[in-house]
């Protein structure tokens, strides 16, 4: 009872690296709150992920497995995660901010009443005093994400209802083993509590899954282009910079929305976050929504013709120029020494 | 089918690309005012996706439902030049500062308000907060299903529609019973523009409280479409509770700006003898190469 939930997600058989992702933080948390850490998990033929989820730090691992339920359908995964948060009262859930905990998530938390964070880059345990009502609480969950257009930092907290469910990126949090011998439990739900005939009115026609072509999470070069770089033609410039040193190119998403480049290139609080050994950020101002997403890596260069760009303060190398006329120097120069 | 009832939920937001300095009020909650006020994005995308069905189903209807200050009207206005017959705004103190579980169910209120209804549409997420959670709330709290992250309803069957969705690495099609609630993609076809023809009909179209301020010589021609009808926390059934911030369990603890810890950058210079230094740097300390 009152333990911590991560509701994962299974992606071809396996656990989703944001679901584990999200148990290396659960187990954390669960420490600090002296709780226990528990995994449910959803899906079909899901025999043995239980011991995955073990060694990432589960104490219990929930499963509803069924044929009917090897495609995630809101309803029937609704209705499983909510019957049992009725009965096991859990004080904190996370799950992925994928299109599964996006869908999911806010489903959950209107069914309980309980409020809901969406993609919070940190997540941490602290206290909180309610001056207005004269109340003090005692180890809240801490929601922390950049809010409004990325210019502030907005710590969100559940002080009454439980329990406080927040959803993560990919990326964002850490993935570690916790211990290769921890060992839990498995409960099997019993289907016929949990769903019904009505939850899957639904019905999934057809579903075309690609591997997707452009994984910028794990390259160890990026080159980022921003609003600064203009079009899309000079984002080819990008693109051979990107090629010539072996590294992969992304956007921060003033470049996404303005069509330069793909969702799947955009870095930052609603994209993706890196941990580059080196981050090349071509016209990015630098919004905070942005820097989340990128302020691990190991070094990090800004060209950008506005000295005062906030992504400069961050930044190792600073180039202050316009992106047509420091890109192909690079290029040329990079040529002609790595000879 | 003889034509679709369509809501369509669209929210009116401070266009969070220019947000300037004295955005945020000392409670944390948003200081609109000081904002430009746009047309949620992916809104409008809902919006298209709605007309298309009222244009493949002939005898439908769109309704814009929108929950925001008086001049919220301004994006219903907007709708109905684009091709939406009718709209709704709610508006009173008593739905400020809701989070979005408070904002859902203000609108599930509505929604059953107005009660007859075959399908409900509404953009994905709002700039403002991109929190995608509206649109599945006011689903559950109604109890119907959900589609989101839709990118095209493909077709009308008797009493459901097919619909595509866009995921992270595919697409997914999928046969949703009626009614159901709909949250679109802004990968979705654009809106289409204003249509003149509309805008002649629509443009002295008004809130009852947008008259009274604007003093205007009103004259009832008995055009009633050009009544945008406002309610208040009276004109639904609500429980007080569950409304506005107070119906809100989530609170905001703490606003920062955003300090970062300055490193000593080494500035170079982008002429080519800078660059080729730099490069020479980066290959021999083997960051490239």
């Amino acid at each position: 009872m009152n333990n911590i939930f991560v509701i994962c997600e299974v992606d071809e058989g396996k656990v989703a690296d944001v679901s584990l992702e999200l148990m290396t933080k659960g187990r954390s948390l669960a420490n600090q709150l002296k709780c226990k850490l528990e995994a449910l998990v959803i899906g079909h033929k899901l025999k043995g992920l239980e011991n995955e989820l073990y060694t990432y730090g589960a104490d219990k691992v929930w499963v509803a497995d069924d044929s009917r339920l090897a495609v995630y359908s809101t309803l029937p995964y609704t209705s499983i995660t909510v019957k049992l948060f009725e009965e096991e009262k859990p004080q904190i859930a996370l799950l992925g901010a994928s299109t599964f905990g996006r869908d999911l998530g806010p489903r959950v938390s209107s069914a309980l009443m309980s409020g809901l964070t969406a993609d919070c880059t940190s997540l941490e345990i602290g206290d909180h005093e309610d001056k207005r009502a004269g109340k003090e609480y005692k180890n809240l969950l801490y929601q922390i994400r950049p809010a409004f257009g990325g210019n502030i930092v907005a710590t969100i907290i559940n002080p009454d209802n439980r329990p406080q469910m927040a959803t993560v990126r990919e990326g964002v949090m850490k993935k570690e083993i916790f211990d290769p011998n921890h060992k839990g439990e498995v409960v099997s739900l019993d289907l016929k509590k949990y769903v019904n005939e009505e939850d899957f009115v639904v019905k999934v026609i057809e579903r075309h899954i690609e591997k997707s072509k452009v994984n910028i999470k794990n390259s160890s070069i990026i080159v980022a282009g921003g609003y600064g770089v203009g079009s899309k033609e000079n984002f080819n410039l990008l693109y051979e910079l990107a090629h010539l040193i072996s590294g992969d190119v992304g956007a921060s998403r003033a470049a996404v929305d303005a069509g330069y480049a793909d969702h799947d290139r955009q870095i930052g609080q609603t994209g993706v976050t890196v941990r580059p050994k080196l981050y090349i950020a071509c016209g990015i101002s630098g919004q905070i929504q942005h820097i989340a997403g990128m302020q691990e890596s190991s070094m990090i260069i800004s060209i950008n013709n506005d000295p005062a760009a906030p992504i400069n303060k961050i930044a190792d190398y600073v180039i202050t120029g316009n992106i047509e006329d420091v890109i192909p120097k690079m290029i040329k120069y990079y040529k002609k020494n790595s000879k | 089918m003889k034509g679709l009832k369509i809501i369509v939920l669209a929210k009116q937001v401070p266009d969070t690309r220019n947000v300037g300095k004295d955005a945020m009020k000392a409670d944390g909650t948003v200081n609109r005012a000081a904002l430009p006020a746009i047309f949620n994005p992916e809104d409008l995308n809902a919006l298209e996706q709605a007309l298309r069905l009222k244009d493949s189903n002939p005898g439908s209807t769109v309704t814009l439902l929108t929950m925001g200050p008086g001049r919220a009207a301004e994006i219903i206005r907007e709708g109905l030049y684009r091709g939406a017959d009718s709209g709704y705004l709610l508006t009173d103190r008593a739905f400020a500062g809701a989070d979005t579980l408070a904002t859902s169910y203000a609108i599930s209120c509505a929604v059953r308000k107005i009660k007859d209804f075959d399908v409900i549409v509404a953009g994905r997420q709002a700039i403002d907060g991109d929190t995608a959670q509206v649109g599945p709330q006011v689903a559950e709290k109604i109890g119907i299903p959900q589609v989101t992250y839709a990118e095209e309803i493909l077709e009308t069957k008797k009493s459901s529609l097919v619909i595509k969705r866009r995921l992270e690495n595919g697409v997914e099609t999928v046969e949703a019973p009626l009614p159901c609630v709909i949250t679109v993609n802004g990968s979705a076809p654009d809106c289409r523009p204003r249509n003149a023809k509309a805008v002649m009909k629509f443009k002295h179209a008004r809130t009852a409280t947008e008259r009274q301020d604007a003093a205007e010589d009103y004259i009832d021609l008995g055009r009633a479409y050009l009544d945008i009808a406002e309610w208040s926390v009276n004109d639904i059934e609500t429980d007080v509770e569950q409304l506005g911030l107070n119906g809100s369990p989530t609170k905001v603890k703490k606003i920062e700006n955003v300090v970062f810890q300055a490193k000593e950058a080494k500035v170079i210079n982008g002429d080519d003898s800078g660059i080729d230094e730099l490069m020479k740097e980066l290959i021999s300390n083997h960051t490239l190469g």
